[in-house]
C-alpha cells in the first residue's frame, strides 16, 4: 500500500513536470548516440570484424586482442611509454602550481601578483599545435633560442626533439609551462579562503612566514591538494593524443608511441578496427579502475573524494 | 628569522623564474617574426626585432590556405559554441531542480560518460554510420556536451533562490516558462563561461578534423597549422646549395615564427578580458554538489 502511493505521488510529479523531460530530451539523446551507441559498439574488441557482415554479425574470437597487447613488444611498449609521461608529469608537474600559488599569495605588491599571475597563465590558452610547433622553433639544435644560450654557457647544441631520452622530460616540461599558472589558479583561491582569524592568531604567537604557510596555509589548502591528486591518479593512463602525436617523428618513436596514438595508428591507418578497439576499451577499464579506487581512498583518507 | 628571509627569497625567484622562462620564449618569437630572415638564420635576434620586416605576414595573409582555415575555425567555432551551450544548459536545468523525477538516473548516465567511454574506432563508426564523415557536424557535435560544464551550470542553478521558482507556480508559469523567462535572464555568467569554455576548446584542438575530415577546403586552422608548423619541418634537406638553403630556411623559419603569432593573437588578445570568467567558472566547478 505504501509503494503504491509513493509511486502514485512520484508519477503525479512525472507528470507535473513533464516539461522538464521536453527540455532533457535533446541533450540525453545525443549522450545515447554519441556516448552509448559507441559504448555498445565496444564488443568489437571481443571479435573478428569483417566489414560485409558488420559489427554484429561477426564471430566472436574472446580474449585474443588483450593477449596480443600484453604479449608483443609493441603493446607493453606503449604501456610503458604511457605510463613513464603520467608519473614523471605528476611527479615533476603536482607540487609546481603549489609552490607557484604561495608564492603569489605571499606577495604583497598588488601589481606585480596581478601581472605575474597574468603572464603564468597565459601560455594555456595557446593551442596544442603552436605550442608544438613552438617547441620545434625554439628548441631547433641550430637555430633554436634555447640552444643558442645553451651554447653561449659553453654547452654543446642538444636535439631535444629527435633524442628518443630526452622525450618525456621535452613532454614534460613543455606541459609545466603551458599549464602551470592554470593549475595555480584553483590553489589560489583556496589559499584565498584560509581563515584570516588562524592567520592572526599565528602571526600573533610569533610565527615565522614560513612556519604560518606549513602550519597554516598548507593544512587550509590540503582538501584541495588532495582531491587534484585524486583526480590526477585517476588519469594516470590518459595521457592525451594530440601533443604527443604532434610530437612524434622517427627518431623519438620508441619512446613516443602512447596508447592513445596506438590506438589511432592501428585503427585508423592500419584499419584494424577490432584491435584498436580492444587497446582502447583496455585503456578505459584501467581508467574506471584507477578512478574509483583514487576517490575510494581519498575519501578515507581526508574526506574529500570526487563524489 | 634569517632563514625567513631565505624561504621569502626563494619564493620570489621561483616566482620571477617562471615569469620569465615562460615570458621569454614568447617575446622572442614575436621580435623573430619581424626580423629579416637574415637576421634570424645568423643568429642575431635575442629580444628586439632586427631589421624589421613584415615581409612573412605579407605571405601570410597572401596565403589562401591560412585564409581558408581561418574562416572555417570561425565557423566551427561559433556554431559548436551555440550547440554546446543550448544542450548544456536543457540539460543542466531539468538535473538542478529537486523534484525532478529520475533525476539521479540522468546524473548517472551523465557521470557515466565522464568514467568510460567507447573509444576512438566504436566513435568514428558512428560518426560515419550518420554520414557525417566531411561535413560540419563531425567537428560541431561529437564533443558538444562535456559533462564538466553540465555540472558548472547545474551548481549555478542551484545557487539561485529557491522563492524564484515558488513565485513563478503562484503566478502560474509553467516549468517552461520559468527556465526560458525567469532563470535565462538571470544566467549571463554561467553562459558566458561555458561558451568560453567550449570556444576555446574548440578554435585549439585538430583532433576530430584530424580524424574526420579529408577534404582540404574543410580543415581549421589547427590543421592548416601544423601542416605548416610542423609537417613543413622535412623538405629542407633536399636543397643542395648551401647559400640557398640557408635562405631558404631563413624564409620558411621566418614564416613560422609569423604563423605562431598570427595564430595566438586572437587568442591571447581576449584573454585579459575572459581570464576572469575562465576563473569564476573553475571556482563554480570546483564546488561539489
Amino acid at each position: 500500500m505504501v509503494n503504491n502511493t509513493l509511486s502514485g505521488t512520484r508519477w503525479k510529479l512525472v507528470k507535473r513536470h513533464w516539461q522538464l523531460y521536453l527540455l532533457i530530451a535533446l541533450p540525453i539523446l545525443w549522450l545515447i548516440i554519441f556516448c552509448y551507441v559507441p559504448m555498445y559498439g565496444v564488443q568489437l574488441a571481443f571479435k573478428k570484424y569483417s566489414i560485409s557482415k558488420g559489427i554484429f554479425e561477426s564471430p566472436w574470437i574472446g580474449f585474443r586482442y588483450f593477449e596480443i597487447l600484453f604479449t608483443t613488444p609493441s603493446g607493453l611498449m606503449v604501456i610503458t611509454n604511457t605510463l613513464i609521461l603520467s608519473f614523471y608529469s605528476l611527479i615533476a608537474g603536482f607540487p609546481l602550481p603549489i609552490i607557484l600559488a604561495i608564492a603569489l599569495n605571499e606577495t604583497r605588491n598588488r601589481l606585480v601578483r596581478k601581472s605575474i599571475q597574468m603572464i603564468t597563465y597565459a601560455p594555456y590558452f595557446i593551442s596544442t599545435v603552436v605550442l608544438v610547433g613552438l617547441m620545434f622553433q625554439v628548441l631547433d639544435p641550430r637555430l633554436g633560442i634555447f640552444n643558442r644560450i645553451f651554447e653561449l654557457l659553453g654547452g654543446k647544441p642538444i636535439n631535444f626533439m629527435g633524442d628518443p631520452n630526452l622525450f618525456s622530460s621535452v613532454y614534460v616540461w613543455s606541459g609545466i609551462w603551458q599549464g602551470m599558472g592554470y593549475s595555480a589558479v584553483i590553489y589560489l583561491a583556496a589559499l584565498a579562503a584560509v581563515s584570516p582569524e588562524l592567520q592572526e592568531a599565528a602571526r600573533i604567537d610569533g610565527c615565522t612566514r614560513f612556519q604560518r604557510i606549513w602550519h597554516v596555509d598548507l593544512p587550509g589548502i590540503l582538501p584541495t591538494i588532495i582531491t587534484l591528486l585524486v583526480l590526477n591518479f585517476g588519469f594516470v593512463m590518459s595521457v592525451g593524443f594530440e601533443k604527443v602525436y604532434l610530437m612524434q617523428n622517427p627518431l623519438n618513436l620508441q619512446s613516443s608511441e602512447i596508447i592513445a596514438t596506438y590506438v589511432y595508428k592501428v585503427g585508423l591507418i592500419n584499419a584494424d578496427f577490432a584491435f584498436s578497439t580492444a587497446i582502447g576499451l583496455f585503456n578505459s577499464v584501467v581508467n574506471v579502475i584507477l578512478l574509483l579506487t583514487a576517490n575510494q581512498i581519498a575519501r578515507r583518507t581526508s574526506d574529500s573524494g570526487l563524489w | 628569522m634569517k632563514t625567513d628571509v631565505l624561504f621569502q627569497g626563494f619564493l620570489q625567484a621561483f616566482m620571477w623564474f617562471w615569469a620569465i622562462v615562460i615570458l621569454y620564449p614568447l617575446i622572442y618569437v614575436f621580435s623573430a617574426s619581424f626580423s629579416s630572415p637574415h637576421a634570424v638564420v645568423s643568429g642575431q635576434v635575442w629580444l628586439w626585432p632586427v631589421e624589421p620586416t613584415f615581409k612573412a605576414y605579407e605571405a601570410i595573409f597572401n596565403n589562401p590556405q591560412i585564409m581558408i582555415g581561418f574562416r572555417n575555425s570561425l565557423i566551427y567555432t561559433a556554431l559548436g559554441t551555440v550547440i554546446s551551450v543550448v544542450l548544456t544548459l536543457l540539460l543542466a536545468f531539468p538535473l538542478s531542480r529537486p523534484r525532478f523525477v529520475g533525476r539521479g538516473f540522468f546524473t548517472w548516465m551523465l557521470v557515466f560518460t565522464m568514467l568510460f567511454s567507447g573509444g576512438l574506432i566504436p566513435t568514428y563508426m558512428v560518426i560515419k554510420g550518420l554520414g557525417m564523415l566531411n561535413t560540419w557536424w563531425a567537428i560541431v557535435l561529437p564533443s558538444a556536451l562535456s559533462a564538466w560544464n553540465v555540472f558548472i551550470a547545474r551548481t549555478y542553478f542551484k545557487s539561485l533562490p529557491e522563492e524564484l521558482y515558488e513565485a513563478s507556480t503562484i503566478d502560474g508559469i509553467s516549468d517552461l516558462g520559468h527556465f526560458f523567462r525567469i532563470v535565462l535572464p538571470l544566467s549571463t555568467p554561467i553562459v558566458a563561461v561555458i561558451a568560453l569554455f567550449s570556444a576555446v576548446g574548440l578554435w585549439n584542438s585538430y583532433f576530430n578534423a584530424l580524424i574526420y575530415l579529408s577534404n582540404d577546403t574543410l580543415f581549421p586552422l589547427q590543421i592548416v597549422l601544423r601542416n605548416i608548423l610542423i609537417l613543413g619541418n622535412i623538405d629542407i634537406s633536399m636543397v643542395q646549395n648551401f647559400d640557398a638553403m640557408v635562405r631558404k630556411q631563413g624564409l620558411s623559419d621566418l614564416l613560422k615564427y609569423a604563423v605562431i603569432v598570427v595564430a595566438s593573437v586572437p587568442v591571447l588578445l581576449f584573454y585579459p578580458l575572459i581570464q576572469r570568467y575562465f576563473v569564476r567558472g573553475m571556482m563554480i566547478g570546483s564546488i561539489k554538489g
